[in-house]
């Protein structure tokens, strides 16, 4: 599973970056979408793979004695999934307002307007 | 979105999504659940009524303004932090107690609990921030 | 002594309310007066030191701050810091009275105060450190608050340009300081100069010596002036006259030279530090005289001699004998007595006729007594006139130097001299006698903080000149300082006739014929030594830090404009890039011996998931419509969180599915008011792009699958695992490392959620133009002024059309 894991990552990678190429903002926030997934699923993958086992002390007290998921890379996932949550919706505001104030979604027409 | 069976649907829906996000954020500490997803689910649930219903009508339902959730909740975190401080631990240090009570048993109370809340609240009212502002655009 | 700096720091942070409660009282420029009392305090204080100062037993102070550093707060007291602390804040006391009355009526007085205050907090530091890394820390404090006072008229693009210019050479000069201080500190195997003292001799030996002591140098001579770096100080003078009198006379200028003393126990002696500084010193003091005869700002005329004062003290330390040492501190007290009254004495003829032109100033004899009486004292001083200390400190400069070192020192110090005692001319003379100008006519005298401290430091020079024995001990302990050993000193004002005198009075009457030739418009015949003065001093060093300047910023300009062109793709792909190039460097090698064959154990539903996150994300890139992208994208998000189930972590899966939800909605309800995809890029940019990307991909999946092979122990989350209940009470290890045990990470995470809300919050509810709505017509000028801001007629017609949008 590592291994079909480890492609899936790639492949995600691939098109997020694909897509952050792209001209168009709305594009651009897909692919944001598709990266920040794609390193969540990386670091779980590299974290280590155990099937099903959730790590949840059984007992009070109780050392769990079957190899249970790392709990870590849990931890900072979760904090990636939320934090890239809040990323996005930023993204999708700013550009929101961007589009607005500007009236369009071409990167190449956005680059000198703070000049 | 003004289907009415929607509508009616997410009205009765609405309770019992609250109720599974204060389930969650309750056992967190002991089984899968906690401070991030029960905020999300709550706020996830507000979301649905405030597309159907309005985001008006959706501030309605919870009273308090999501920036004041958001203070709170950031509040509640730093107090857990502070509080053992005062007897000489370091920033940050669980501090516990035991309360029996009738019918629940022994109950563990400490203040990585109202860390977590703190928690949910931030993350509730910064999801609701994100949705009613849209919303309201 | 800490306690010292505390009471100058509260006082200058009290400054500007003293300012406001005094002037509302109706007391006026009073304030100074109260806040003068401060210094005057610490002067008292140091004075009741004297005694045991004398008597070589030092006051010292040590509060260790990071041990593990070597950091230590730790001040000392001995002769040479016990005479710059009395210059520091005696005159610093009588500026602050000064200042008072020079600024009447400015709001910006409190300011004022407060910045001298600090700039006299930072410089009594600087002379009390003991420590070189304290030192330094003064050093630049005194940098960053004279940068502050010589910009104080901060509405004046020429000001700020001096200012700045002194704040790019002084610290420029404190930069390559820096790294002297810390190799001198290396080969000395301590921080501490007390320490550094007792280990002298294997330090001047080191092999470090010649680069460190170039080092330190190149700080020294930027912070006193000293040629090539002269050049900032005359541009100072665009701050106000208070300003000039204290940084420029007696305080900041002298760090340097503080500073070559300090160490000259240390470093002296030698053969390079002789040349290198006396000589410096020497070019200084002969340029600073000549280019103050050229000047006809009474300032620039002060600001020139001081440069010159500047540059003998720097040779007589570099010549480094015991007599020329003391012949330094006598010619540094001097100084301070008489240059702080003279910058006085201009500010106080520039605050009553608003004229600092010498040519068009002239018989204000009668109409400025009292400043007369102490431009006269001064310049006595200043000239080398019996019975003033300024004369003992010219005798004994001479007489040390005579004994010394041939013909060269002693003939440009007389020739230095000569063109001083003419610019007392132009200073003391010219503005006081003659007939009235015309802008002169209104002349007035200022009140009691206007001439006071310039008549007082007067009379202090004279005293010191009548009753030398007093500062004699404090000369003697300062010199001992620097010498490393006891010198004696005996200072009289009488020597009897003998060389010394004579060569006095031959530089007297000399510099009063360059007077008298000068004042008779023959200038012209002098002209062109001004010239090669010019040309080869003034001009080049102050023509480079020019061309510095804009090559500088223009190669900023330059290298910004190629990598921050405003293409996010191209910082996107350099980053990209990058990564994928060190990533193969790095793995290269190891590659092929780390790549072990894996079990290949996968299950059906699994490959099933991971097939469809792929087709998902192909249908994501390949969508024409923004819905069916949003719709891939979510469906990417659910297979993850089917695989967070599959692989124990349901915290995540229910988390990923939650948010999943959220971003659709939030997608939806943004992107239904943007526009449909349209075919922006050539069919050639898009196999480009999905060259890198898939390059980029598949770098990605090998690292991955490297990092696995190399994966050991997970000992961290063991520890988790194991003290979970016991500790934290909480059976969900995932929960409770978000809560307890990395809880400062979550308090960070929620910290920076909190941001995001109050950015979107930001963009979409606080809005000028949201506003501007209710107020109807009001917010046209601003809605006008915004479009204006932008070019392109495509951006004019869509905000227009937003905003009718908006009205409706």
């Amino acid at each position: 599973m590592d291994i079909l894991l480890a492609i899936t990552v790639g492949g995600l990678y691939a098109a997020g970056i694909y897509m952050m190429l792209r001209r168009n903002v709305v594009k651009l926030l897909i692919g944001l979408g598709l990266l920040s997934h794609a390193a969540n699923l990386l670091l779980f993958t590299a974290g280590g793979l155990v099937r099903g086992r959730v790590p949840v002390v059984p007992d009070e007290g109780a050392w769990p004695l079957v190899i249970v998921a790392d709990p870590l890379p849990q931890a900072l996932i979760l904090t990636a999934i939320v934090i890239s949550f809040a990323v996005l919706a930023f993204a999708l505001v700013l550009i929101y307002r961007t589009y607005q104030t500007l009236g369009t979604e071409d990167l190449d027409e956005l680059k000198a307007t703070d000049t | 979105m003004d289907s009415v069976i929607l509508k009616t649907a997410i009205r009765f829906l609405l309770p019992l999504l609250l109720l599974a996000s204060v389930f969650l954020f309750l056992r967190g500490h002991n089984e899968p659940g906690g401070g991030f997803v029960g905020g999300l689910l709550a706020s996830g649930a507000i979301a649905l009524y405030a597309m159907t219903h309005g985001a008006a009508a959706a501030r309605q339902v919870v009273r308090v303004p999501p920036r004041i959730l958001i203070g709170s909740g950031l509040l509640f975190a730093l107090v857990s932090g502070v509080a053992p401080l005062f007897v000489g631990r370091p920033f940050l240090t669980g501090l516990w107690t035991t309360i029996t009570t009738e019918g629940l048993g022994k109950l563990h109370i400490g203040t990585p609990l109202l860390f977590d809340l703190g928690v949910y609240c931030v993350v509730t009212g910064v999801t609701l921030v994100f949705v009613f502002s849209l919303l309201e655009e | 002594m800490l306690l010292w700096l505390l009471a100058i720091l509260i006082a200058a942070a009290v400054a500007p309310t003293v300012n406001r409660v005094v002037g509302s009282l109706g007391g006026g420029s009073l304030g100074g007066w109260v806040l003068a009392v401060v210094p005057a305090g610490v002067f008292i204080a140091l004075l009741r030191l004297w005694p045991s100062v004398v008597n070589q037993q030092d006051v010292s102070v040590f509060v260790d701050w990071v041990p593990a550093l070597n950091l230590a707060v730790s001040l000392r007291l001995d002769g040479l810091s016990l005479l710059f602390g009395l210059m520091v804040t005696g005159i610093g006391a009588l500026i602050l009275v000064y200042a008072g009355a020079y600024l009447k009526g400015d709001d910006r007085l409190g300011q004022l105060w407060m910045l001298l205050l600090l700039f006299m907090a930072a410089m009594l530091g600087l002379v009390l450190a003991d420590n070189l890394l304290t030192l330094f820390i003064f050093w630049e404090l005194t940098s960053i608050t004279s940068y502050l006072l010589i910009g104080f008229n901060s509405d004046r693009p020429e000001s700020r340009a001096s200012a700045l210019q002194a704040l790019l050479v002084t610290g420029g000069g404190g930069l390559v300081l820096l790294p002297g201080l810390i190799l001198l500190g290396l080969a000395g195997n301590s921080f501490e100069i007390s320490t550094l003292l007792t280990s002298a001799e294997p330090i001047r030996e080191h092999a470090f010596y010649l680069p460190m002591l170039l080092l330190i140098l190149v700080g020294a001579f930027t912070k006193s002036a000293q040629f090539p770096f002269h050049f900032w100080l005359p541009n100072a003078m665009a701050a106000p006259t208070p300003i000039s009198a204290y940084l420029h006379s007696a305080t900041m200028v002298k760090a340097g030279v503080y500073l070559i003393a300090r160490l000259h126990p240390i470093l002296g002696g030698t053969a390079e530090w002789f040349w290198m500084i006396a000589s410096v010193g020497a070019i200084t003091m002969v340029l600073g005289a000549v280019l103050a005869l050229r000047a006809t700002d009474l300032k620039q005329v002060l600001a020139y001699a001081t440069i010159s004062v500047l540059g003998t003290l720097t040779m007589l330390l570099g010549i480094g004998t015991e007599a020329t040492l003391v012949a330094a501190l006598a010619v540094l007290v001097a100084h301070a007595f008489y240059k702080g009254g003279l910058f006085m004495v201009a500010g106080a003829i520039d605050h009553s006729v608003h004229q600092r032109d010498v040519r068009e100033l002239g018989g204000l004899r009668m109409a400025m007594p009292a400043t007369f009486a102490a431009a006269c004292l001064a310049g006595c001083s200043m000239a080398g006139v019996l019975p003033t200390f300024g004369f003992i400190a010219k005798e004994t400069w001479y007489e040390s130097v005579g004994h010394v070192a041939g013909s060269g020192f002693l003939a440009a110090s007389i020739l230095s001299n000569v063109g001083l005692v003419a610019a007392v001319g132009f200073v003391c003379v010219k503005p006081f006698f003659g007939r009235r100008t015309e802008s002169t006519r209104h002349a007035h005298e200022g009140g009691l903080a206007m001439w006071g401290p310039p008549v007082v430091l007067g009379i202090a020079g004279l005293a010191l000149g009548l009753l030398p024995t007093r500062i004699s001990e404090l000369l003697a302990a300062g010199s001992g300082a620097i010498a490393g050993r006891a010198v004696p000193v005996h200072l009289a004002l009488w020597h009897g006739v003998n060389v010394t005198l004579l060569l006095s009075l031959l530089t007297l009457a000399g510099g009063i014929t360059l007077y008298w030739i000068l004042r008779q418009g023959q200038l012209h015949r002098l002209k062109p030594y001004f010239y090669f003065f010019e040309g080869v001093t003034q001009y080049g060093p102050s023509r480079f830090y020019h061309w510095l300047l804009r090559t500088v910023n223009q190669f900023a300009r330059g290298q910004t404009a190629m990598l921050q062109n405003g293409y996010l793709r191209f910082y996107l792909f350099t980053m990209v890039g990058l990564t994928v190039a060190s990533v193969w460097m790095a793995l290269g090698g190891e590659l092929r011996s780390h790549l072990k064959p894996m079990p290949f154990d996968v299950r059906g539903h699994e490959v099933l998931l991971a097939c469809l996150i792929l087709a998902a994300a192909v249908v994501a890139v390949r969508a024409t419509t923004w819905l069916l992208a949003v719709g891939a994208l979510g469906v990417v998000g659910y297979c993850v969180a089917g695989i967070f189930v599959l692989f124990g972590a349901p915290d995540l899966a229910m988390t990923q599915f939650v948010i999943e939800t959220l971003t659709v909605v939030l997608f939806v309800m943004a992107f239904s008011r943007l526009p449909e995809f349209r075919r922006l890029s050539t069919s050639a940019t898009r196999g480009r792009d999905a060259l890198i990307a898939v390059v980029a991909g598949a770098t990605i999946t090998v690292l991955l699958l490297f990092a696995m092979t190399v994966r050991s122990s997970h000992p961290i989350s063991d520890y988790y695992l194991a003290h979970s209940v016991s500790e934290a009470h909480g059976r969900n290890v995932v929960n409770v490392i978000l809560v307890d045990f990395r809880a400062l990470d979550t308090l960070g995470e929620i910290t920076v959620l909190a941001i995001a809300a109050i950015g979107v919050y930001s963009l979409l509810s606080l809005r000028p133009s949201k506003q501007a709505d209710g107020e109807g017509d009001a917010a046209e000028g601003t809605e006008v002024s915004l479009r204006k801001g932008v070019p392109g007629t495509q951006f004019d017609s869509t905000a227009g059309h937003a905003a009718d949008q908006e009205g409706v």
